[in-house]
């Protein structure tokens, strides 16, 4: 036999808790998965467009979100959007440490609620244990499949809520249902399923430990002042050390006279954290900060009539007495980043035009004579209407004395909403005495429902032989 | 994990040779070797179901003839698997996403096609490939043409005339182009003078002593009127240039800067003529890719 070259997964069977966190991160999920579940669901009344109030249409390349129409080409905005979590991210991890990956990261999220699962078919820590240990019967065999089962359908609703964003909901469920729906909804639905299943189901605390990229350079962004959910080590040990609430160490003044901490060593904090590990040893990567063994300690310390706080959210600062502030240099620049990419992004989605406009020039060839001397450059416009009405526009020429512009039959161009069109003009200059062989100049678009000083500029050049 | 050291020592094939020289068994790992079977089994699947082994000019052709296609002309053919047959059958499926805007290009009039944004954006860019593919041999991309070759279609000047229907003409039926040699019919002198007034006709200043001398023999004796018209301007029926306006299409002249290299320009198609053949498309390409066509060189300039 070869050797182990890695440890044997020892599986996490979490005690569950109740308290302030664990209420808190119940509301959170509550939130998320209502969410996540029901926006597809959500109906919005728009004039032109489908009625779903966040819908990501591949096909037409438009994403619809409520009175948002985000085109293909404003896609630089998820560039913004992504600056934006990363500072916010760098900023809540400076201060207050793995925030998002305790409350609202989604493999904690739908491992919540796989756990709970669990618990409502094989009962408590103690019973699940036991069952696993159980030699096999129908009884084992019975609640371990019904974890699953349920597990399953979880996953799948997961799977397919997802899909769902993706199509106008009801119609792409029918279409699924019926076995119609395009290959990717079904590949779409089939991956989240199963990654669902074996992130939430099986891997669980694993995808934190050993395959998530943020909580390995989380860590980074740590100092002295970073709340971390730390156990008072000084309150705890005393000077020897934690023991059981055995006679004579029951009360908090014996104890202390005799020299032992606060710490009774129940082990419900090992017990109820999701990662399997013991708050007690100090800061370990593999803690999420998601503050259960918080709940789990001062559930204990409220029964013993303990003040509270023995594991709470402190710094290394607070923990040695030091004073603490989370306002520096790095955290302010966070939140000025923070402030200066929301700003941008505000701004840059509010004065949004609506009309686009782009002019390029046919250069094969770059320039014709006609037959009375004049010269002609031709050049291809694209025009897309991202308004939700039908508009009329005109084009026109800034900057170029004496041009002649022929648009054919295409004086007013009438767009739908969301229409583009493609057109071939052609631009004609009598040659004058100047020595410049390439002008400059503006093809404009005229909106007929907007002033004429709104006109979008687009810069073309002229080239003479 | 057991803490007993393992036997270090390799195994032998138990062969021996010389006495001492033995050697090593070291078997291929099982996950390579299933590999290679797996490969093994592949190949042969794929032997049964593709075209796989030459024999004699032919080959095996595997059991999978399940290609199904229908031809341009209409032929429906069944295929084992090639890339070929494969590429015939993607080709049928676009024949087929086109035909509705075939048909609406081949029920409408150029008018209708130039007025609508979705048939002329169609037009526009299905007759791009049609160009580039068949035209712009000779006509050269964008149809810039080449001087005293191909004519230049992005210009506005028409030896064939330059409506939609003349342009279709053209292209449908081919064009004859043939202007003769003058050096047996006139002498040098006179082929100077002619040239003079050729010259003058398209406003250039010139002698105009020589130029009146070659007015009289390009109404005349030369015949030139014939075909040109007594005022220069050509006929579309005939192909004749127009030789006022600022346009050359053989005569190289705008590129000549003095006075005497442009009239030598013109001399020398005067005195040796010019025979250009356009070849007629008709047969070659169907209605709709012809009218499509004449849509596309009329765009270029903007027709006439």
């Amino acid at each position: 036999m070869a050797e182990e070259l890695f440890q044997k997964r020892i599986p996490v069977i979490p005690r569950s808790v109740s308290g302030r966190f664990r209420t808190l991160k119940t509301s959170i999920l509550i939130l998320a998965y209502g969410v996540y579940y029901l926006l597809p669901w959500l109906r919005w009344e728009r004039q032109s467009g489908p009625e779903q109030a966040v819908l990501f249409d591949i096909v037409a390349r438009k994403f619809y979100l409520f009175d948002l129409v985000v085109y293909a080409q404003d896609i630089f905005w998820l560039a913004g959007l992504l600056v934006i979590a990363a500072f916010v991210l760098f900023f809540v991890t400076s201060i207050a440490g793995r925030v998002f990956c305790g409350y609202f990261c989604f493999q904690t999220l739908w491992t919540d609620v796989f756990v709970f699962i669990e618990r409502l078919v094989q009962g408590e820590r103690n019973a699940r244990i036991k069952l696993i240990n159980a030699p096999p019967s129908f009884e084992k065999t019975f609640k371990l499949a019904l974890t699953r089962l349920l597990w399953f359908v979880v996953a799948l609703i997961t799977g397919l809520s997802f899909t769902l964003y993706w199509g106008d909901a009801p119609e792409l469920l029918m279409q699924m249902l019926q076995g119609d729906a395009p290959f990717p909804a079904y590949a779409t639905t089939l991956f989240l399923t199963v990654t669902t299943f074996v992130m939430a189901g099986m891997a669980r605390e694993q995808v934190c430990t050993y395959m998530c990229p943020y909580s390995r350079f989380q860590g980074v962004m740590y100092d002295q002042d970073t709340l971390i959910v730390a156990y008072d080590e000084e309150r705890g040990e005393g000077k020897n050390g934690r023991w059981k609430p055995i006679k004579g160490l029951l009360k908090r003044e014996d104890r202390q006279a005799k020299g032992y901490g606060d710490c009774i060593d129940c082990g419900y904090c090992v017990q109820a954290c999701p990662v399997g590990i013991d708050i007690r040893n100090g800061m370990q990567y593999q803690c999420i900060s998601c503050a259960l063994c918080i709940d789990a300690c001062n559930t204990i310390m409220d029964s013993i009539k303990y003040p509270r706080g023995l594991i709470r959210y402190s710094s290394d600062q607070q923990l040695h007495g030091r004073h603490w502030s989370w306002v520096k240099w790095k955290n302010l620049g966070y939140s000025l980043a923070i402030l200066l990419v929301t700003g941008l992004l505000i701004w840059s989605i509010t004065t949004r035009v609506l009309s686009e406009f782009r002019v390029q020039q046919i250069r094969q060839p770059l320039y014709v004579t006609l037959s009375d001397g004049t010269i002609q450059n031709r050049y291809e416009l694209k025009l897309t209407n991202k308004h939700d009405t039908t508009q009329r526009y005109g084009i026109g020429l800034r900057g170029l004395p004496d041009a002649v512009l022929d648009v054919g039959h295409f004086e007013e161009i009438e767009l739908k909403a969301g229409e583009s069109v493609q057109l071939q003009v052609r631009v004609k200059l009598m040659p004058d005495t100047r020595p410049e062989k390439i002008r400059h100049f503006n093809f404009v678009l005229l909106n007929q429902r907007e002033d004429p000083k709104l006109a979008i500029r687009q810069k073309a050049q002229f080239y003479l032989p | 994990m057991s803490s007993e050291k393992k036997k270090q020592t390799v195994q032998t094939t138990g062969h021996a040779w010389d006495g001492d020289i033995q050697e090593f068994n070291n078997p291929l790992p099982n996950w390579w070797l299933w590999g290679f079977y797996a490969t093994v089994v592949f190949a042969v699947i794929y032997w049964i179901l593709f075209p796989t082994f030459p024999i004699g000019n032919t080959y095996t052709k595997g059991i999978m003839n399940d290609i199904t296609y229908t031809t341009a002309d209409g032929k429906e053919k069944t295929s084992h698997w090639t890339t070929r047959a494969l590429l015939m059958k993607e080709m049928q499926e676009a024949r087929e996403k086109q035909k509705p805007f075939i048909d609406k290009i081949n029920k409408s009039s150029y008018k209708q096609i130039a007025t609508s944004k979705e048939q002329s954006a169609f037009a526009y860019s299905a007759a791009k490939v049609l160009f580039a593919d068949n035209c712009a041999g000779c006509h050269q991309t964008g149809g810039a043409g080449v001087m005293g070759m191909y004519p230049n279609l992005a210009d506005d000047a028409w030896l064939w005339g330059g409506s939609y229907e003349q342009i279709e003409a053209s292209i449908s039926k081919g064009r004859k182009g043939s202007m003769p040699g003058f050096k047996t019919r006139l002498s040098n002198a006179e082929l100077n003078q002619v040239s003079e007034y050729v010259l003058k006709l398209s406003g250039h200043k010139v002698n105009a002593a020589q130029a009146i001398k070659g007015k009289a023999i390009f109404e005349g004796t030369g015949g030139c009127a014939a075909c040109h018209t007594s005022a220069g301007t050509g006929q579309f029926a005939m192909g004749s240039a127009n030789l006022t306006d600022k346009i050359w299409t053989v005569a190289n002249v705008p590129a000549a800067a003095a006075i005497s290299d442009k009239r030598a320009a013109i001399r020398k198609v005067i005195a040796s003529g010019i025979n250009r053949d356009m070849p007629a498309w008709n047969g070659r390409l169907t209605d709709a890719d012809i009218k499509m066509l004449s849509f596309y060189v009329h765009q270029l300039s903007g027709g006439k």
